[in-house]
């Protein structure tokens, strides 16, 4: 296995471990989690690396319930700490995610999503979009959540969710998959030590003389005051949306709107140049952030593009965000695969032929 | 502790420690929340440790406490307490660390948590208070309501066929060889509230030695949920409570 302190940064990794050496760059100074397929290899790695890491605290939890309560800990005095689990054990830390949200505690939370409802499959899926981007547990809050589509970005974007975690005092999520956690892809890897630690005036270090004391808590029993802290929560998620990611190809001159994010990104990519060489004027948009999510960008395509759609893998999740931006301007279709099922660019590319179709008979 | 300052002609021979805020508690008259409080308290300013002393709060009728613990504190979820110390220590591990949880919390909801907390020999303080009853929900039955016990989801009395019998989870993890320092005390009476708090000192004292879990059991009444009087519900802990779970030392270490 590669080292973490090996002179070669660019290497052939896979998505869950380049991941792990990922977080250990970019200064994780604990780890909290539980084994679930498909992104064991992430403390697997950590577990591995640990030796070189002292100070790094890496630990094996008794469920993801334990898991997200101690990050909850770990966070509350001012440590830069990560988790990582897929779908299910994702939904057993709602409760505490929306804790921390309210608490207004940093950390980053990977889901490597795997194939659901219930117990469900262990191959790859998109299933978990609205937890994700909703909130997922109760009460008004969102998550950060950046989704990756190589595994160059589940690199990148660790660093990019740690500095936003900590910008924004908000848990941020990476919303991958089980295909970019298994995949191998030559990566290059950040130098370690290059993003540096924002203060935690707040954190619950042990209050000396000089300060009042640091509570840390989501409780504030009179209805008062608890609109306020929602009030300053809405206020932070409207300074979010200038973090806004995303990224369009060929949408230029194009009429039909390929929106796809994370893996099916990378697919809709190959649909959209296997219609252009059939001459259909077709175009993708990529979010990269699914929250804040590129509404205005989609918004801006509809005035000139004549139809959108959405491939996802799931029943259609990220179509109503989509909708909502474009906000009947346009026919905005789907095309997913579910329960681990991953679309080809060839049946995606089925649909949009007969979009194509139908449009062109619709102005003939 | 100051004791013997002159205030105005007068000595003063009794004051609160510093390390209690000054917000009146919200508990009700007569309950042992706020005696374990004023205990612990007056150990960390005693010990001198308010800079180096993190708690973590339950939920249950302790959730305030760090309204009233001048310390730094995080508020934890339903059972989850060990867990987010567990956090803390890892983190800071030459920090004194303590939770605080009820029966409810702790021996329900949380088992799991408190069993692996301990298990792993986290060198943290677990205060359990255990008044075998789900006070701020309203005198719910607990995992350690005794049996017979009236409360309003075990309304003619708690009885094993359906309800199972009362958990005594301090004893089981005395089992565990992470387990350090396993006691059950009281604060109904003087004698007993001085056990307790050397308990607390002595606790802090191993955490500081890195010697593992250490976790004091505190039988304790609840007037409101077990619609009694203070003294009468007192007399009933001695009576009914004190059978079922002993005070005293459940484990010590080998000297």
């Amino acid at each position: 296995m590669a080292s973490g302190n090996g002179k070669s940064n660019t290497r052939l990794m896979k998505g869950n471990e380049a991941l792990a050496e990922a977080a250990l760059r970019a200064g994780m100074q604990a780890y909290f989690g539980y084994p679930i397929t498909p992104q064991t290899e992430v403390m697997e790695y950590l577990s591995i690396q640990a030796p070189n890491y002292p100070g790094v605290v890496i630990l094996q939890a008794e469920s993801e319930i334990a898991a997200i309560n101690m990050v909850h800990g770990a966070s509350g005095v001012g440590a830069r700490v990560m988790i990582s689990s897929s779908s299910p054990g994702i939904s057993l830390m709602q409760e505490c995610l929306s804790y921390m949200a309210s608490a207004q505690l940093p950390a980053v939370i990977v889901n490597v999503q795997r194939g659901g409802p219930g117990l469900g499959t262990i191959q790859p899926s998109q299933a978990d979009y609205f937890q994700a981007v909703k909130g997922g547990g109760h009460g008004d809050y969102h998550l950060i959540v950046l989704a990756p589509s190589s595994v160059q970005e589940m690199v990148d974007f660790i660093f990019d969710a740690f500095r936003l975690t900590e910008k924004y005092r908000n848990p941020a999520m990476i919303l991958a998959d089980g295909a970019l956690g298994q995949m191998m892809e030559k990566v290059t890897l950040p130098v370690a030590g290059s993003l540096p630690k924002t203060n935690a005036p707040w954190a619950t270090i042990g209050k000396p003389n000089s300060r009042e004391r640091n509570i840390i808590t989501s409780l504030f029993i009179q209805p008062e005051r608890m609109e306020k802290l929602n009030l300053v929560l809405q206020e932070k998620y409207n300074q979010l949306q200038k973090e806004v990611r995303w990224e369009e190809y060929q949408t230029e001159d194009a009429e039909i709107v390929l929106v796809a994010f994370g893996l099916t990104s990378r697919i809709c990519d190959k649909t959209m140049n296997l219609a252009r060489e059939k001459g259909l004027k077709v175009g993708l948009l990529r979010p990269i952030t699914l929250y804040p999510f590129p509404t205005n960008a989609l918004a801006k395509l509809a005035k000139h593009a004549k139809v959108f759609l959405t491939v996802e893998m799931n029943a259609g999740q990220m179509v109503e965000d989509v909708r909502l931006a474009i906000n009947g301007k346009c026919p905005v279709h789907f095309y997913g695969r579910m329960g681990g099922m991953i679309p080809s660019p060839e049946e995606v590319l089925i649909k949009v032929e007969s979009i194509a179709k139908e449009f062109q008979t619709a102005h003939a | 502790m100051e004791t013997a300052t002159n205030i105005d002609g007068l000595e003063v021979v009794y004051a609160k420690p510093k390390t209690l805020t000054d917000t009146p508690t919200h508990y009700c008259p007569g309950c042992g929340h706020g005696v374990v409080h004023k205990i612990l308290m007056e150990v960390i300013e005693e010990m001198n440790i308010q800079e180096e002393t993190i708690g973590v709060a339950p939920v249950g009728c302790a959730v305030f406490a760090y309204d009233y613990m001048n310390i730094d504190m995080q508020e934890a979820a339903h059972g989850r307490a060990s867990a987010v110390a567990t956090g803390v220590k890892r983190v800071l591990p030459d920090k004194y660390v303590f939770s605080y949880q009820g029966d409810g919390d702790l021996a329900a909801i949380g088992t799991g948590e408190t069993i692996h907390t301990v298990n792993r020999g986290e060198n943290i303080l677990m205060l359990f208070i255990n008044n075998g009853i789900y006070g701020m929900t309203g005198g719910q039955m607990a995992p350690t309501s005794i049996l017979g016990m009236k409360t309003t989801t075990s309304p003619f009395g708690r009885e094993v066929a359906t309800m199972g019998n009362p958990l005594k989870i301090t004893e089981m993890l005395a089992q565990l060889p992470g387990a350090y320092y396993v006691s059950r005390h009281s604060v109904h009476n003087t004698a007993a509230v001085r056990k307790l708090k050397k308990a607390i000192s002595t606790s802090f004292k191993y955490q500081k030695e890195k010697k593992g879990t250490c976790f004091i059991e505190i039988v304790s009444n609840c007037p409101s949920g077990w619609k009694m009087t203070p003294v009468e519900s007192n007399e009933w802990l001695e009576k009914n409570m004190f059978p079922i779970y002993p005070l005293g030392d459940i484990k010590v270490p080998k000297s």
